[in-house]
């Protein structure tokens, strides 16, 4: 890495004199770009998005609808095995729908069931932790009794037990099922975010700035909001970016033990619990939906890596 | 610190009181009874009626929780609906098995990530390190049962190295305890290596050094002992963590322990089962959690525990 040009690059971003002014966030901005594997998690995420916006352009068959003579069973076409068939790339799972249409459409829930739960997670626990933190008394020590209880439970055990009380129920039947996966992982998550920011803000409300504040008489909304939460936005981005693989990897896994995503919607985690039964005859309605959520995953990591990194040097290991 | 340890363990009995408490509501509020699990031969009502009143659901249910509480303290688990057999029983045949999957899970994870860990933070930003940078990523971000899928692929569908399910002979358990252990072992292996970074550049290190110590000398009983502290208190929640992992392993594999037998209870709403399992977890989970926090202020003098 330490070759003669990463030097002189070295070089030239330390003299500051002789470069553009940036912001505190246009430098990190500029530090996260050039990471590359969070570059490369950004360009596949993206293109995650587009696939699952796109999915109803892209997608060659419908991804529910069981064919008129289902080819079931069906191999990817490279494998080259007598079981393939040309109008099918990828193959087709046990009922004869086409691979290729159901992962594009499974990328919709994963997008969706990745960001929303994380803006309820961080809208709820910033708003909690930071009341908590700032003011004390009843609703911090509520706060601080609550994260102990939940704290005992394993995050995943808790998930299920909220998803499999109320699948059955009408709330729990709304959006195929991922109106529950939301609310019960953003019921699982706001705790911790909320522990999080009243750790920073117990930090934060000591220092200079906010005396100097206190004392001009800026009242405590606009210190929390002014002052406190620009200073604690950091840890709480990379907090964040590792909220959303967090969340994407409990549907895959609810939706793996069947209770998740309501049948016949598909998303991956639902395509490897319905391939895995016959996992030794058709191996890949399972193996490609497991590269996805894979690659996605791994694509999440890299760019919270690459965040934590660009925000906070400091914090690197 | 005798007055801590009994003030810590005291605060456990309110928690799991409530982890009780929130699971019964929980259990409680899913519509459906245990009874009508096969649609298609409804069981008769009177039939329903004479296996509430044994199962005492035809009470209120406060007076089902405080009933279930007070029989939980005197070690009545109840009986499974499921399996119509004592809960104690289940557990009793179950917890072995997951036992010896955890702890055969930690002890390769811990062997695998300390040397890891020392090894590429030693040899900073060579490919070693990379390598095993690449590895932590890797095992801590591609959820449990994918990867259990590629091993299934690669080691049991295309090698012939392993069965893919069952319990009971060492081939069984080699898939199983090497997945679970992977998350883990990435995990510590990250933490390891930055512990390690940041002992390396204290000044006692290079007082140690400076003063003509050798090398190995200096990383033993310098670096890696004070490198240890933050890779112990770890371990705790890389234990919880094994736990949890366990039941989807477990569900995966068709182990017979009380991971699998929880996440089919859920499934069949069979109350007593998923109570004693959720309050088996969360009680091994408060006891990580408190010895991690009594070994910290042990291994480190400078962590003085709250009086």
């Amino acid at each position: 890495m330490a070759t003669a040009s990463a030097t002189q690059e070295r070089a030239a971003e330390l003299n500051i004199l002789s470069r553009k002014q940036r912001s505190l966030w246009g430098d990190a901005v500029y530090r996260l770009f050039r990471n590359k594997a969070a570059v490369a998690g950004l360009i596949v995420i993206g293109t995650a998005f587009l696939i699952a916006i796109l999915a109803p352009f892209l997608a060659p068959y419908s991804p529910i609808e069981i064919p008129k003579n289902p080819a079931s069973q069906m191999e990817p076409l490279w494998t080259g095995s007598k079981y393939t068939d040309s109008r099918y790339l990828l193959g087709t799972d046990f009922l004869g729908r086409d691979i290729v249409s159901r992962l594009i459409f499974a990328s919709r829930i994963s997008m969706v069931v990745g960001f929303i739960p994380t803006a309820i997670v961080f809208g709820l626990g910033v708003t909690v932790g930071m009341t908590a933190g700032f003011f004390g008394g009843w609703l911090d020590q509520l706060l601080m009794r609550f994260t102990d209880i939940i704290y005992a439970f394993p995050d995943f055990l808790f998930l299920l037990i909220i998803v499999a009380s109320f699948r059955a129920s009408p709330f729990g039947k709304l959006l195929d099922g991922l109106m529950l996966i939301f609310v019960a992982i953003a019921i699982v998550g706001w705790v911790g975010v909320a522990r999080l920011t009243r750790g920073q803000v117990l930090a934060l409300k000591e220092r200079e700035f906010v005396e100097a504040a206190r004392s001009i008489g800026a009242t405590p909304r606009r210190i929390m909001a002014k002052h406190l939460l620009p200073n604690a936005l950091a840890p709480l981005i990379v907090t964040a970016a590792f909220a959303v693989p967090n969340a994407i990897l409990g549907e895959a896994t609810l939706s793996f033990l069947g209770v998740g995503i309501i049948p016949p919607t598909p998303s991956w985690g639902q395509m490897i619990n319905e391939g895995f039964p016959l996992f030794a005859a058709n191996p890949w309605a399972v193996l490609l939906p497991a590269i996805c959520i894979s690659i996605v995953m791994l694509s999440f990591t890299f760019v919270g890596d690459g965040l934590r990194d660009a925000l906070d040097p400091r914090m690197k290991t | 610190m005798l007055k801590y340890t009994i003030r810590r363990l005291l605060l456990m009995i309110p928690t799991l009181f409530f982890v009780a408490l929130i699971t019964f509501a929980l259990a409680k509020a899913a519509p459906g009874s245990p009874f009508d699990k096969n649609p298609d031969k409804p069981p008769k009502q009177e039939i329903v009626d004479r296996w509430n009143k044994f199962y005492g659901l035809d009470k209120p249910v406060p007076e089902q929780f405080v009933m279930y509480m007070n029989n939980v303290l005197h070690l009545d688990f109840g009986t499974s609906i499921r399996r119509q057999r004592p809960v104690s029983e289940i557990l009793g045949q179950g917890f072995p098995v997951t036992a010896q999957l955890g702890i055969q899970a930690l002890i390769l994870a811990l062997a695998v990530a300390l040397p890891l860990g020392v090894i590429s933070a030693l040899r900073q930003n060579t490919m070693v390190d990379y390598g095993s940078l690449f590895f932590a990523t890797v095992g801590t971000t591609i959820p449990s049962f994918v990867m259990a899928i590629f091993f299934i692929y690669i080691f049991a569908l295309g090698l012939h190295l392993f069965p893919i399910t069952g319990w009971g002979t060492p081939q069984h358990m080699v898939m199983p305890t090497v997945i679970l252990a992977l998350g883990a072992a990435a995990f510590l292996a990250r933490i390891t290596r930055a512990s390690m970074l940041e002992a390396i550049r204290q000044d006692y290190v290079r007082t140690a050094r400076s003063k003509g110590l050798r090398e190995q000398v200096v990383i033993v009983g310098h670096v890696l002992k004070n490198a240890m502290i933050p890779v112990a208190t770890v371990v705790g929640p890389a234990a919880a963590g094994l736990i949890t992992g366990s039941f989807i392993i477990e569900t995966f594999f068709s182990v017979p322990g009380i991971g699998r037998e929880y996440v089919l209870s859920i499934t069949a709403l069979d109350y007593p089962v998923i109570m004693a399992t959720t309050l088996l977890y969360a009680f091994f989970i408060v006891v990580a959690n408190l010895s991690v926090d009594l070994v910290y202020g042990m291994l480190d003098p400078r962590i003085k525990v709250a009086k």
